[in-house]
């Protein structure tokens, strides 16, 4: 029922919303929560595992029940928590885990077999013949929200931000420590999970410093970098913290929420306390709700969840609630555990009386009181029970952040063990006000490390102050006391697993599943414990509680996934002239991280087709190839060829400027890392080219080695891959074409053989054009700075449209190189290719100084007869292009066993038939010999042969 | 998230280095090929104070020497 004045709601502002599919309405400032009391809804839910029908039982991130479905726009969330989401116009909200609905579930006569289904059953029952045999029927009986197979379409945004101080929690005790490090100076964040500062000051009546507490709140925060709707979820390294801010409330709609990270280098735990349940029998009837969450319901939202109403507590705290509940004209009656019991006016309080059982359909109707050993009863009719057990402080983030805990017997309480870290409030057990901003000015200043002459904040002491009398549950055989409302664990379900041996508390929360539903045991978890401390005879500072971990909340992952999700998860690089590559038609794929033209199928062409049109033209009249993705680094320097050569397997100081020469670069481990055209520019300056995925990685390597093994040489490494567009022009004609670009660069074999490197201007635009093939034709590689890669790309196709030029892609040129038996770094090769594989070993015996890998290759593994070889494989059917990875096999009698495998296969268009690469062991001691392929199941034969398979002499690609 | 300690840009997020593992020391190459093999392949993966590498990549790009507990992520000095 709603109140006709009060609460911090917007009554000018009235929100439709549906809930099962009747409408209701709220009022702006209304969580779902609220706004389903107002409207006297009694069952919100049905619990996990026996399909009880639950009500609301708190009002914030404790809510163990209250889980709906909630559908706004075009965004649907399973699986929201319905204290947490703020309501707006239009929402659609359901039950969840019930049909047909929550207040009417078929699945509830599940509660009837609860005899049959104790703590564990499941791996007591469901053993024959397997687990995975029962699992589908049980997950579908179980569980929560539906998920739906809508793609998010919200944005995720991710933020960092730094601070000397980071205070958790915008109560009393956390402002109060940010008001203080501000005034010592500090720069300080205040993150807070609700709506708005204040905590517990939102609803209580207190005053600070003479005034109303939300003044002093308003005043105190201006100014302040305070961080609402904000959950601090994980506390990390080195003072980091992870927050995800609810956007609901955003001005752009529901937004989804942002990801913060916050460095800090100090943090003030202000995370304050967390009220428990009561356990007595039946205690899980809708209509019982923890004492402030009824009275945060009364101030927040004017809502009066009952009018005949009995207030159940062990500790002075619910008195309140009694007492606003009497103001707000419910019949009010308080049952305390204690023995002692003062007199409030107009209020009747029962002392040494507990709930003993209640009563009624669809919500509660009577609640028995008595004294706790149950000899004697009192049916009283009451249609709202609010219940506390006592506090637990909110010790999560702090105990995530390495602190550790006491148990406070006094207090009944996990209290933090302070040892270099700030906390303040009610995490430390602090129940009274002037108490928890004392202590949170205190711990500003201690945050800050400065004095400050600012004044601590005041307020009056508050009237009841007297100890809690710990209640665990009742011994009563034969009753359902609920200890866990959302997974369904009763105070039977903890003893019978003490009785079975789970002593830990570890092992007590895995076989009983307590605290490891969504809301992670926030209100059970202590119950739980201080009942199975009592059941093995252990202190509960010995039972110790389960170990924190992040996250606080349940958060989205697609938060976490931030931008880097669908095409930005992992963006592929573009070539210069991608627009170009994507007009003539070509296939774009991803080849090591760039976006690259496989082939350019013309209309109705296959890719086959197209790759054998295109490499037949670039074999007989001339291609046109984008290689600008494969790598640039510029190496500079006095020492830029020594350095070269101890890095290089192949000898690079020797090389006259102006010349190319194709080298391997190794591991340590001797193993081939890359390969690529090394070319010297100048005495003191080389151009390497790495494979196109392995740039950042070859530049990573030069850096180790000149920073850590030889930091005095004078030489520096530069990538400008991303400065140059290279386009290769391959084929017999590519020498006129070339030519007719202009810039009067001798392009003659003479002035520039093959291997050799030139520069010319373009006009005003600097060109450089090497003579370097990956095809086994005359080939050219020219390249410009990428601004005018389009130019250069668009010239060259019209110069070379007579000749018959047509560009080839990624796909063609790995057919061009396989007819000539050059390797593929990382496809013919492996993690253990060493050079003597591929057979060159030239290097090895001819360079003496100690470059990077070679005592590795001199190792007894390194110089094995028998190791793979890469050789050349012409199949006995040439139709037939073998799979890459078919093995090579030796037949002896009946078993099989491999010889190495093939690494490159394809049908070549200029010999009409299938050739293949392949690493077989002794392979050039086989020569000419014929072996077995097996994959697959199915067997055939090969040759073995030289790699070269195309113009072996070299003719084609000379001259 | 790590802090770690940049020798030239000072404290930055862990995101923005790349971690190079134990640094061996390189013997000569006449050493034997056990010497050789223990200085390639073993590691000693301590738990605990842990000298590693870590390469600034993502701002000045120096490599340098950290020691770390591996245990609490302590950097120590």
């Amino acid at each position: 029922m709603r109140l006709a004045s009060g609460g911090r709601i917007d009554r000018a502002k009235k929100l439709s919303f549906t809930w099962n599919g009747t409408a209701l309405t709220g009022f702006t400032g209304d969580t779902i929560a609220s706004a389903l009391l107002a409207n006297g809804v009694k069952i919100v839910a049905r619990s996990f595992k026996y399909h009880r029908p639950r009500g609301v039982f708190a009002a914030w991130v404790d809510e163990p029940n209250a889980v709906v479905d909630v559908r706004y726009g075009d965004q649907h969330d399973p699986n929201a928590r319905a204290t947490l989401v703020s309501l707006r116009d239009g929402m659609v909200v359901a039950g969840v885990n019930g049909y047909p609905s929550v207040a009417h579930d078929a699945a509830g006569a599940l509660d009837l077999l609860h005899r049959f289904l104790p703590a564990g059953f499941y791996y007591k029952t469901f053993m024959t013949p397997s687990w995975q045999s029962y699992e589908p029927q049980i997950r579908a009986m179980a569980g929560l929200g539906q998920v739906g197979d809508a793609i998010e379409t919200r944005a995720f945004e991710t933020r960092t931000a730094r601070c000397d101080v980071l205070v958790i929690g915008a109560g009393p005790a956390g402002l109060a420590a940010a008001r203080a490090a501000q005034a010592a100076g500090a720069s300080v964040i205040v993150a807070d999970d609700r709506p708005e500062p204040g905590g517990s000051l939102l609803w209580d009546t207190a005053t600070i410093d003479g005034a109303p507490a939300l003044d002093w709140v308003g005043a105190t925060t201006a100014g302040m970098r305070v961080l609402s709707r904000s959950t601090v979820f994980g506390a990390y390294d080195h003072g980091s913290f992870a927050v995800l801010e609810d956007r609901a409330a955003a001005p752009a709609g529901w937004a989804g929420p942002r990801l913060w990270v916050i460095r800090a280098a100090q943090v003030v735990f202000a995370t304050g306390a967390i009220e428990r349940p009561l356990v007595f029998p039946d205690n899980d009837r809708p209509g019982i709700m923890s004492a402030n969450a009824v009275l945060a319901y009364l101030r927040q939202h004017a809502v009066l969840p009952g009018r005949r109403v009995i207030v159940a507590t062990n500790n002075d705290s619910a008195y309140a609630t009694a007492i606003a509940l009497r103001d707000a004209g419910a019949a009010v009656e308080i049952a305390d555990a204690r023995a002692e019991a003062p007199n409030i006016e107009g209020i009747r309080v029962r002392p040494a009386s507990v709930p003993l059982g209640t009563g009624g359909r669809g919500g509660l109707a009577w609640v028995d009181l008595g004294p706790c050993d149950g000899s004697r009863r009192e049916r009283v009719p009451a249609d709202l029970l609010a219940v506390s057990g006592g506090w637990s402080p909110a010790v999560h983030l702090f105990s995530q952040a390495g602190g550790a805990l006491r148990w406070d017997e006094a207090l009944a309480a996990f209290v933090p063990v302070a040892a270099g870290q700030h906390v303040a409030g009610s995490v430390t057990g602090a129940w009274d006000l002037a108490t928890c901003l004392a202590q949170g000015h205190r711990a500003g200043l201690d945050a800050a490390g400065r004095a400050s002459d600012l004044a601590a904040p005041h307020a009056p002491a508050s009237a009841l102050a007297r100890p809690i009398l710990p209640l665990w549950g009742l011994d009563l055989p034969g009753t359902r006391q609920w200890v866990d409302y959302q997974n369904d664990v009763t105070a039977k379900d903890v003893r019978l697993a003490a009785s079975e041996g789970y002593r830990s508390v570890e092992h007590l929360k895995r076989y009983t599943t307590l605290g490891m539903a969504t809301d992670q045991g926030k209100t059970s978890n202590v119950n739980g414990l201080a009942i199975l401390a009592d059941a093995t005879g252990q202190a509960i500072q010995d039972v110790g509680t389960t170990k924190f971990r992040p996250p606080f909340t349940p958060v989205p992952l697609a938060a976490i996934a931030g931008l880097r999700a669908g095409a930005l998860f992992a963006p592929l690089r573009h070539l210069p002239v991608h627009d170009d590559h994507v007009a003539l038609g070509a296939e774009m794929r991803d080849y090591g991280g760039w976006a690259r033209p496989a082939c350019y199928r013309g209309i109705g062409e296959t890719t086959a087709a197209a790759v054998k049109r295109e490499a037949t033209n670039a074999r007989f009249r001339v291609g046109l190839f984008d290689g600008s993705s494969l790598g640039k680094i510029e190496v500079q320097g006095p020492d830029a060829a020594a350095f070269l050569n101890l890095m290089y397997y192949n000898e690079v100081a020797n090389l006259r400027p102006g010349r190319l020469r194709y080298c391997l670069l190794l591991r340590e481990t001797g193993v081939v890392y890359d390969d690529g055209v090394v070319a010297r520019l100048a005495p003191d300056h080389y151009l390497l080219s790495p494979s196109s995925s392995h740039t950042a990685g070859v530049l990573a390597m030069l850096e180790l080695w000149h920073q850590t093994e030889y930091p005095t040489m004078q030489v520096s490494f530069h990538d400008v891959t991303a400065a140059w567009a290279t386009f290769a022009v391959s084929g017999p004609k590519s020498r006129e074409i070339v030519m007719a670009l202009g810039g009067g660069a001798d392009l003659s074999e003479q002035a520039l053989p093959h291997m050799a490197m030139t520069k010319t201007m373009l006009g005003a635009v600097p060109c450089r054009i090497a003579r370097v093939s990956f095809t086994g034709e005359r080939s050219y590689e020219v390249s410009v700075p990428s601004g005018y890669a389009h130019s250069l790309w668009r010239r060259l196709l019209d110069l070379g449209e007579k000749a018959g030029i047509m560009p080839y892609g990624i796909e063609s040129l790995s057919v061009l190189r396989a007819e000539k038996g050059y390797i593929l770094i990382g496809t013919d090769t492996d993690g253990m290719t060493l050079p003597v594989d591929l057979g060159l070993e030239g290097p090895l015996r001819a360079k003496k100084i100690d470059f990077v890998g070679k005592r590795s290759l001199l190792t007894p593994d390194a110089t094995r007869p028998d190791r793979r070889q890469l050789v050349g494989l012409l199949p006995a059917d040439p139709a037939v292009v073998p799979v890459p990875g078919t093995h090579a096999v030796l037949r002896d009698g009946g078993g099989q066993r491999s010889l190495g495998w093939i690494t490159t296969a394809c049908r070549s268009p200029v010999l009409q038939r299938s050739v293949a690469l392949g690493m077989i062991e002794s392979g050039r001691a086989r020569m000419g010999e014929t072996i077995d392929l097996f994959h697959l199941g199915q067997f055939s034969r090969a040759t073995i042969v030289a790699t070269c398979f195309y113009d072996p002499a070299g003719e084609k690609l000379h001259g | 998230m790590l802090a770690l300690p940049c020798p030239h840009c000072g404290t930055r997020d862990e995101a923005e280095f790349q971690f190079g593992g134990e640094p061996a020391i390189r013997p000569p190459s006449a050493v034997t090929d056990t010497v050789w093999a223990e200085y390639v392949y073993m590691r000693s993966n301590e738990k605990g104070p842990h000298r590693e590498l870590w390469c600034h990549a993502g701002g000045c790009g120096q490599w340098f020497v950290l020691t770390r507990n591996t245990a609490t992520h302590a950097v120590l000095p």
